[in-house]
This record gives C-alpha cells, sequence and structure tokens, in this order.
C-alpha cells in the first residue's frame, strides 16, 4: 500500500473534479473559511496589537490572553459552538478566529516594541504625531514580523478548518472525514495533500507579500 | 438454525472437546479448582483468552444494544469487554474480521447492502441466508429480533407541506422535487447502495445537494428541524420523528429493505451459553421495545448501560 | 443524567480516568519527540547541512492534518492510543527540533572553548554545558508542543474513543448534552495551563541563574514556530 499511489488515484478520478463535490469547489470552501478567519482574527489582533506595542503598555495581559486562547482546544470549542448556536460558518469562526488571535496579538506587540527608539525618538524630536510615529516609523520596520505572525496564524487556520467538516460544513476536511467513515483511504490522503497544498500555497503568497511590502532598508537587515 | 450456523456449531464442539481435555489437564498441573466460566477456552483464545470483546457503531442506538449483548453476556458469566464508538460500518466490519471485536449488534438487511449492493431483499429469513453466504468466513449471523430500524429518507413538515407529502407518500414521490432539495446523512450515506447510489438507481432520485451530517442523531435531527435540509437519512426507531413531525416517504422497491436487529459474531469468540444469550435476547427485543429503551436513551438522557441493565432485568435476561 | 460531570458509561472511564487518558496520550508523545529530537538537533548542528532537510521533513510532516494521519495509521496500529500518539510525537519535532538546535548554537563559542580546554568530550560538553545552556530554549519549545499535544489529542474522539477528553465532545454531540463539551473545554483548558505552569517552574528551577521575575522573553521572533499547534 503506497500512499502516493493513492494520492494518484485521487486526483485522476473524474468524479473528484466537478459538483458540490468536486475539488475546486471544496477548496474555495477552505479558501473562504480560512480568508474570513484570518481576517476577522487580524481586525482583531493587529489594532490592538499595535496600540500596546506602540504604547509599550498592556504586555501581561496580552501574554495572559495569548496564553489563555493557546489553552483552549480548538476541536472542543467547535462541538460546543455548534451544540449552542447551531449551524452555520460562526460556531466555525469562533475556533479558528481563537487560534489565529494569539500569534497575531502577541508577534504584533512584540514587533513594535521592539522597533529601534533611536528612530523613534529622532521623529517624535522631528514633531511628527503619535499615530505618524506608528504608521511611517514602527510599522514599517515591524513589518516582517508583523507579517510572519500573520503567516503562522494563516498556516494554522488552513490546516485546522479542516475540522468544519466534523459539523457538516464543507471544505477540504471534507474528503478526510468523508474518507474515515466511508473508508476510502484515496479521499483521505487526497483531501490532505490539498490541504498541505494549500498551506505551502499560503506560504508563498506571504512570502510575495513580504517582498512586494516590506521597504528594501528593512528586508536588508 | 441455518445450515452455516450448524457446521459451525458442530466446530464449535469439535473445539470444545479438545479445549476441555487441555482445561482438565491444566487444571491438574496446577491443582487448580476454580470453575471460572470466563477462562472457557471455547472462544478459540483469539485477543485476551476468554474475553469477549462487544463494540458499538458511533451512534446511541448501537450504544445501547451494544451494552444489552454485553450484559447479557456477564450475566450468563462470561468475561465481557466494551469497544464503544468505534465508527461506521465500513470501519467496524474490518475489526470484527481481524478479531479485534468478537461482537457488534448489526441490522440485516443493512449488512446486506453493504456486502453485496445488488442483492435483492424479500423477506428476513432469506436476507439472514444471503448475510451468511457473504459474510467472511469467520463471522456469522445469531437470530435476528422482531425488532427493526431501518434508514428511511424522511423530509420535514415544511418541505412535506410544500410539496404535499404524506404518510402515505412514497420515495418515487419525490422526483420531481429531489433537484430543488438538501439531503442529509452520516459521510458514508454518500456513497452507500443504502444511500444516494440507491436512491438514484432505484428512484431515480437526484438531489440538488447532500450534507454529511451524522448517523441519524442529533445533528441529524436539528439539521431538517431547523431546515437546514430539506430531507435526511432518519432511523425509523428515531423518537424525533414524532416529536418534530417528520414525514417517513414509504419504500416501495425495497431499497431500505430490512434491518432487524441482529447480532454479528466471531464464531471462534463466543461459547454456546453466549449464542444461547444472545438468541435470548433477540427473542424478546421487539420494535416497541426498541422505540421504548432509544426514547429513554435519547430523550430522558438516561445511561444506555442503565437503560439495558434495567431492561434485562424485566426481560428475565440480566 | 445530565450533570456536568455525569459521563456515559460508553466512554468506560471517570472524569478522573479521562484526565489520566488524556495526560499520557498527550505527554508520552512529547516526551518521544524530545528524546528523538535531541539526537536529531545535535547532528543537525555537527553537520549544518542536515538541518534544512530535517525541518523540511518535520514541517512537512506537520502541514498532514491530525485526523488524516490517524486514519491512515488506523490500518497499522489499530483503533488505539497509538495511532493518536504517533503523529503528536512527529508534530512536537517540528518545534522541539528547531528549538534544542538554535538553544544550542546560541551557547558563546568562549564558552564551549573553556569546557574543551577543561577536558570535556563532545559528548560530555554537550550534555553537561550546552544543554544546561540551552535548557530555555528548550522549555520554550516544550511548553509548546505540549499545549499543542493536549489540546490535539481530542480529535482522537473521531476514530473511535481513543481521545481522551475529547471523548467528551462525541459524546456531547451524540446524546446532544452540551454540558459534557463544555466539560472537555474547561478540563483540557484547565490541563494546558497547569503543565504549561510546571514547565515554567521546572524552568525556573535548571536555570537558577536566570531572573525569576519578568516576563517570558524567551521568543519573540520565534513566535512562527512556538505559536504551532492547536488543533487540526
Amino acid at each position: 500500500m503506497n500512499v502516493l499511489n493513492f494520492v494518484q488515484a485521487f486526483f485522476s478520478d473524474g468524479a473528484h473534479w466537478h459538483g458540490y463535490d468536486g475539488i475546486p469547489t471544496r477548496f474555495l470552501e477552505h479558501v473562504r473559511y480560512a480568508a474570513l478567519a484570518l481576517a476577522i482574527a487580524a481586525a482583531i489582533g493587529l489594532p490592538v496589537g499595535l496600540l500596546t506595542g506602540h504604547t509599550g503598555r498592556g504586555g501581561n495581559a496580552i501574554a495572559f490572553v495569548a496564553n489563555a486562547a493557546r489553552a483552549l482546544p480548538s476541536f472542543g470549542l467547535l462541538v460546543l459552538a455548534v451544540l449552542l448556536i447551531g449551524f452555520g460558518l460562526l460556531p466555525v469562526m469562533i475556533p479558528l478566529v481563537v487560534l489565529a488571535v494569539p500569534p497575531i496579538l502577541v508577534t504584533t506587540y512584540e514587533a513594535v516594541r521592539t522597533v529601534d527608539p533611536a528612530p523613534v525618538d529622532a521623529a517624535r524630536g522631528m514633531g511628527m504625531r503619535e499615530s505618524r510615529i506608528l504608521f511611517r516609523v514602527e510599522v514599517p520596520v515591524a513589518l516582517p514580523l508583523i507579517l510572519s505572525g500573520l503567516r503562522s496564524a494563516a498556516i494554522q487556520i488552513v490546516s485546522t478548518a479542516t475540522i468544519a467538516a466534523y459539523v457538516s460544513l464543507g471544505g477540504l476536511g471534507r474528503y478526510i472525514i468523508d474518507g474515515l467513515y466511508q473508508r476510502n483511504y484515496e479521499k483521505v490522503v487526497g483531501g490532505a495533500t490539498l490541504v498541505a497544498l494549500l498551506a505551502l500555497v499560503t506560504l508563498a503568497l506571504f512570502w510575495a507579500v513580504g517582498r512586494l511590502a516590506v521597504s528594501p532598508g528593512v528586508r536588508r537587515r | 438454525m441455518t445450515l452455516t450456523a450448524k457446521s459451525s456449531r458442530s466446530r464449535t464442539r469439535l473445539h470444545g472437546a479438545t479445549a476441555v481435555a487441555l482445561a482438565a489437564a491444566a487444571a491438574l498441573l496446577t491443582g487448580c479448582s476454580s470453575g471460572d466460566t470466563s477462562d472457557n477456552p471455547l472462544d478459540g483464545g483469539k485477543a485476551e483468552a476468554g474475553t469477549v470483546v462487544v463494540g458499538s457503531n458511533n451512534f446511541a442506538e448501537s450504544t445501547l444494544l451494544a451494552d444489552i449483548y454485553g450484559e447479557a453476556l456477564r450475566a450468563k458469566g462470561l468475561k465481557v469487554s466494551y469497544k464503544h464508538n468505534i465508527g461506521s460500518r465500513e470501519t467496524t466490519y474490518g475489526l470484527m474480521k481481524n478479531g479485534s471485536v468478537t461482537v457488534l449488534p448489526e441490522y440485516n438487511g443493512s449488512l446486506l447492502a453493504y456486502l453485496d449492493a445488488k442483492a435483492e431483499q424479500t423477506s428476513a429469513d432469506a436476507v439472514n441466508e444471503a448475510v451468511k453466504a457473504k459474510l467472511d468466513k469467520q463471522l456469522t449471523l445469531l437470530e435476528s429480533s422482531p425488532a427493526e430500524d431501518k434508514d428511511s429518507v424522511s423530509v420535514n413538515a415544511a418541505t412535506a407541506k410544500k410539496y404535499g407529502l404524506t404518510a402515505e407518500s412514497t420515495l418515487a414521490d419525490l422526483k420531481e422535487a429531489a433537484p430543488e432539495l438538501v439531503i442529509g446523512g452520516s459521510p458514508e450515506f454518500q456513497t452507500r447502495q443504502q444511500g444516494l447510489k440507491g436512491l438514484e438507481s432505484v428512484y431515480g432520485l437526484k438531489f440538488k445537494n447532500f450534507k454529511a451530517l451524522d448517523a441519524g442523531g442529533p445533528l441529524t435531527q436539528a439539521a431538517l428541524a431547523q431546515n437546514e435540509v430539506q430531507a435526511a437519512d432518519v432511523f425509523t426507531t428515531d423518537p424525533a420523528i414524532v416529536k418534530e413531525k417528520f414525514v417517513v416517504l414509504k419504500d416501495p422497491e425495497n431499497l431500505f429493505g430490512f434491518a432487524n436487529v441482529t447480532p454479528l459474531v466471531r464464531k471462534d469468540g463466543l461459547p454456546q451459553e453466549g449464542v444461547e444469550a444472545l438468541n435470548a435476547v433477540s427473542a424478546k427485543l421487539d420494535t416497541k421495545t426498541l422505540l421504548d429503551l432509544d426514547a429513554q436513551v435519547q430523550l430522558e438522557k438516561k445511561d444506555p448501560l442503565d437503560v439495558a441493565k434495567a431492561w434485562l432485568k424485566s426481560a428475565g435476561l440480566g | 443524567m445530565n450533570g456536568f460531570f455525569d459521563i456515559p458509561s460508553d466512554l468506560q472511564h471517570s472524569w478522573a480516568g479521562l484526565i489520566g487518558l488524556h495526560l499520557r496520550e498527550a505527554l508520552l508523545p512529547v516526551a518521544a519527540g524530545l528524546l528523538l529530537a535531541l539526537p536529531l538537533a545535535l547532528l543537525c548542528n555537527r553537520f549544518r547541512w542536515l538541518y534544512p532537510p530535517v525541518l523540511g521533513v518535520t514541517t512537512m510532516l506537520y502541514a498532514v492534518p491530525s485526523l488524516a494521519f490517524f486514519v491512515v495509521l488506523i490500518d497499522y496500529t489499530g483503533q488505539t492510543e497509538l495511532t493518536v500518539m504517533i503523529p503528536l510525537a512527529l508534530y512536537s519535532l517540528v518545534v522541539l527540533v528547531p528549538a534544542i538546535a538554535d538553544g544550542v548554537r546560541s551557547v558563546p563559542d568562549e564558552t564551549l572553548s573553556a569546557a574543551t580546554a577543561m577536558g570535556f568530550g563532545p559528548v560530555r560538553r554537550y550534555l553537561q554545558v550546552q544543554l544546561p545552556i540551552a535548557a530555555p530554549a528548550i522549555i520554550a519549545g516544550l511548553r509548546v508542543a505540549t499545549a499543542s499535544s493536549i489540546s490535539l489529542v481530542s480529535v482522537g474522539a473521531l476514530i473511535g474513543n481513543q481521545g481522551a477528553l475529547g471523548n467528551l465532545l462525541a459524546a456531547a454531540q451524540k446524546y446532544d448534552r452540551p454540558e459534557l463539551a463544555a466539560n472537555a473545554v474547561v478540563t483540557t483548558a484547565v490541563l494546558a495551563i497547569l503543565c504549561d505552569a510546571a514547565l515554567v517552574a521546572l524552568r525556573r528551577a535548571l536555570t537558577p541563574w536566570m531572573p525569576r521575575s519578568g516576563r517570558e522573553r524567551t521568543a519573540a521572533p520565534r513566535e512562527e514556530l512556538l505559536t504551532k499547534g492547536a488543533a487540526r
């Protein structure tokens, strides 16, 4: 029994390429869940991280929140949310966002806080307003680290979004769960391959964003 | 009793003779006089010697039935261990074959459809014969109970109203509506003959979409009640059918066939008194009883093991 | 039968039993991962060319969702705890190998030279000088691996009662009893926090020369590695 044979069989089966259970549909569903969860997590983690990082206050509170969030089991949160809320996207978003906020929050905070104080003081001396200091000086310097936090969150989301299938939603986890109950290794292995592939694509995407967005002066360091 | 069962019994008897001799020798050697039946070597020594492993699938009724079987065996002095919530038949059948599970509550016709998708299901006896013919040689069915719990396609009240479906409607009447409906069921329903495949080949039903839920559990009930799906695979013993006013569609082509609760056992794993104990359970278990026991577990939230013990006691089997 | 601590009989364990099972299923793999990572990291530091491929392979394994891993392993190791523990041990490598390798590498050259001058051989030097100095980094890695492992065990519930406290989640769904899911989430979280606290205490005990107070500042730049985990 060879895993590669299963992969090949999975992808060469024409039936896996169309319809509501086709690879394109499941792939897009997965991307949709992941993108939405990342957007929500970033909307929470980035502003809080930037603000606390800039002021340098609230570090202990952030560490506490992040540690507490990390202690919560994603699969458990998912089942609990479904039992309490019912069907839909919300119960899946809860565990994914709880999963993604800590890396974004903690890295953003650390990234901004550890920016070399000399240019920041210089900017302040030039009479820049605090918001301009944050966005024109600190954020550009901190960007590589901030992006690494977002990337780490994104990878975890992509991988964890597979559990959405346990509570009747779609995404690539569908193949893994269905394969388990149908005793169909092709699907399990094919689904796992697609998830790993999507993780790689996510890495590549962040690498590209890093190339484009990070100023060359910062990157060279 | 059927042919296969008879041959299996005579084989057990043969084993028995050897075993008794061995046991006698062992008793002589160790000078031990304990008459512990749980160490009965009749079970062929698979896995932990003398222990009957009762398995169950991942839905509440299967757990309940496994508890009933296990406790009935325990009442006969057999050593029993449980392997609960394993998964779907696709998995448990493999575990029966490789000997990690000795006894499993099964549904005769559903098992037949799994073993042979094309099999006609005309009578319960014929089904059991067909199953035994198709089963792995190490396995056999014991006697079926009159208790039946079928898969069914049921629609929720809103859908029934919209398409004019009543308790008299059949699956064939769903043909027009199906392309507009989302059907739900366990993930394995999607690929089973007694599932989407058969619904299409036998009744020509093509649904708009399939939503993977659980095996007739709370997820399925909730999805159907909240119209997340308009039709679903609901077990006919499900207390939710009455509670939520689901309409069970008739199945004139017998796609879902017979589904009498029947013990599937390893021939080498169960001593004769165990076989008799499980057959005695089957004789007493009818659909009304099963409905009642299911309701105690699923609606009253009683523990299945307590329910099983109480029923065995009341039936004089515990 | 619908109290917070009324565990369904089909789980075959009391609440305390499930906790014990959960700890075993979560911590043994981390211990195994540590035993495997120590020599691997040593090799990676000795032969630098080995580091990228080792990291690559562990990262690839890490990208495989846990459930898929479990399902494929069932054929070899059956529906047992081992099936759950093998992937968890492999996952822990992705955190532990770099944590140890980088931690050991960060030991200053002067220190190493001093040890060599004192007549320490390479193995003794590794065990008695490099590892203790790298202890904070290693324990930082262990903290992440442990938290991740504790969370991931629950997924084992999907392969037939192999998820310890996670089995409560499957039961919660099967019997429609949300309080069991709440029990699982809270208990798992408390276990994770306690284990984390124990590791922090261990670090303090192992590295008496480090300041006791102050926030953990081990690894802001390593966050990308250290936040890996959670249930996939």
